[in-house]
């Protein structure tokens, strides 16, 4: 591993709230899109 | 037009217009902020230019929704659209017309309020001149956020959300103007920036807010 | 073959959906592989091991600006020629601006925060964004806050419109703001000086890993969209009938 020396701290919060934030859009994206699917699907199943 | 000034203007100085209440809101504002800093002159000094800029545009934007809600509710806004005057003269008037209740009594009166907050003696005239210049745009802009905003079910926070962003420029060089006539420094610069903002507001804000309020007519 | 023809909602959701898996993928060979590389490289003698950080912040901040340039966009385009596909893009679009605007600012707060010595500076480029933040902010609560799909996405245009002058002509007014101030606190590198080829590439690397992201973000979103659309508008016809 690369040596971080003492902004250690700084680097791993900056890194780990950005891939929260990535992490978080992405899932956020997926969920919505597969229930809209799903909802899409079981209504024109039912009409 | 002008009937439309006076019709506008008449209805909001009646009782229960809200007349005064953005002097009030004002002389509010200016009261807590002591509160909450501490009553120390120099430091109060310090921020009078950015407080007194902030409060008066806090004040204008309590007053904004008025400027279409009512007729929208009742039903005028929708003959106004159709009336022979273009909706965006319509719209220009009623934001002169909030301008004459709510801007222009605060620039007026704001001398008063920055002996409260302890503002240098040589910032004095520009206070004045700053929110001359600037509080129309205030109205102007604010006219475009009652416009996009009007009819919708708590409206009034969604618009102070869209429109103060839109006030940053003006506050900018509205209360650097002060300070820099506080310190004796010459505020030329700030002011012709604002003033430009002003009037290029003035210029576009109300085909933008005469869209929206079409929109919101369908 | 025009790119009008995706403008139809059929035509989208079949593009899409093809183009997707390929989209998807490169994005995250792209971002994973460049941030990685990223974190590797060695550290700058002036600022240490928080260069590292610029993988994040300069991606992050360059597509917080052109996502919102794609909404504008697709906005003129939905005012103008009134496509509903594009309306929807430019809905979908903001929130991952939003997300964008953020990461800039909390990397840049953090980056800033060895060199300022405070968590939050009035610096003028992340205090631009502090406002571009506030505009994503608005333009998703009206779309939220509006009935009628229509009317919410030509307000929303029009919002975009008016909210794009304004934050170029707050980028001036803050950068006059504060110009008396803290001249060498801003976050990049000297303008004249060329990034060495260290971190030149994985830089380059993150930015496209970056755009990737956005646009697999950007297919899915408005796919789901369109077919929330899709079930408002057959359930309106249930309703009247």
């Amino acid at each position: 591993m690369t040596e971080l020396g003492k902004y250690a701290g700084t680097v791993l919060a900056a890194y780990g709230a950005s891939l929260v934030l990535l992490v978080g859009i992405v899932v956020q994206t997926v969920l919505a899109n597969a229930r809209a699917r799903r909802e899409l699907q079981e209504h024109e199943r039912r009409g | 037009m002008k009937a439309l000034l006076i019709r506008d203007l008449r209805l909001a100085t009646r009782a229960g217009g809200g007349f005064g209440l953005a002097l009030a809101f004002f002389l509010i504002v200016c009261t807590l902020v002591p509160f909450g800093v501490g009553p120390e002159g120099g430091q109060l000094s310090r921020i009078a230019p950015g407080i007194l800029w902030v409060g008066a545009l806090l004040s204008c934007l309590l007053s904004l929704d008025r400027i279409f809600a009512l007729d929208f509710e009742d039903g005028s806004l929708d003959l106004l659209a159709t009336a022979p005057l273009p909706l965006e003269g319509t719209v220009a008037i009623k934001a002169v017309a909030h301008w004459l209740v709510t801007g222009l009594p605060l620039a007026l009166s704001a001398p008063v309020f920055g002996l409260l907050l302890h503002l240098p003696g040589p910032a004095y005239p520009w206070l004045v001149a700053s929110l001359m210049l600037g509080t129309p745009a205030l109205s102007m802009l604010g006219a475009f956020g009652a416009a996009v905003t009007v009819g919708l079910r708590r409206g009034g926070l969604l618009m102070s959300l869209l429109v103060l962003p839109l006030y940053v420029p003006t506050l900018i060089f509205g209360a650097e103007a002060v300070r820099r006539g506080a310190a004796g420094a010459d505020p030329v610069t700030p002011l012709v920036f604002l003033a430009a903002i002003t009037l290029a507001t003035l210029a576009l804000a109300p085909f933008a807010a005469a869209a929206a309020l079409r929109v919101n007519l369908r | 073959m025009s790119i009008w023809e995706y403008a139809n909602p059929v035509k989208f959701m079949r593009t899409s959906g093809a183009v997707l898996p390929w989209v998807v993928a490169a994005a995250a060979v792209c971002t994973v592989a460049g941030l990685v590389w990223g974190f590797l490289t060695p550290q700058d003698y002036k600022q240490g091991s928080t260069v590292k950080i610029i993988f994040l912040h300069v991606p992050a901040a360059l597509m917080a600006i052109n996502i919102w340039l794609m909404m504008l966009v697709t906005s003129l385009i939905w005012l103008v020629r009134r496509h509903h596909v594009s309306a929807l893009a430019a809905k979908a679009a903001a929130p991952v601006g939003a997300v964008m605007t953020l990461i800039a600012l909390i990397t840049g707060a953090i980056w800033g925060q060895p060199m300022w010595g405070t968590w939050w500076e009035w610096d003028p480029r992340l205090t631009s964004f502090l406002i571009l933040f506030l505009f994503y902010l608005g333009y998703m609560a009206l779309w939220g806050a509006v009935e009628n799909p229509d009317s919410a996405a030509d307000l929303t245009g029009v919002l975009c419109l008016v909210g794009s002058v304004f934050a170029l002509l707050s980028r001036y007014a803050v950068n006059f703001w504060n110009q008396g101030l803290h001249q060498g606190a801003s976050l990049s590198m000297a303008p004249g000086e060329r990034m060495s080829a260290v971190y030149r590439y994985p830089l380059y690397l993150t930015m496209a890993g970056f755009f990737l992201l956005f646009l697999a973000l950007l297919l899915v979103r408005t796919r789901t969209e369109i077919r929330r659309r899709r079930l408002a508008a057959l359930l309106a016809r249930e309703n009247r009938a």
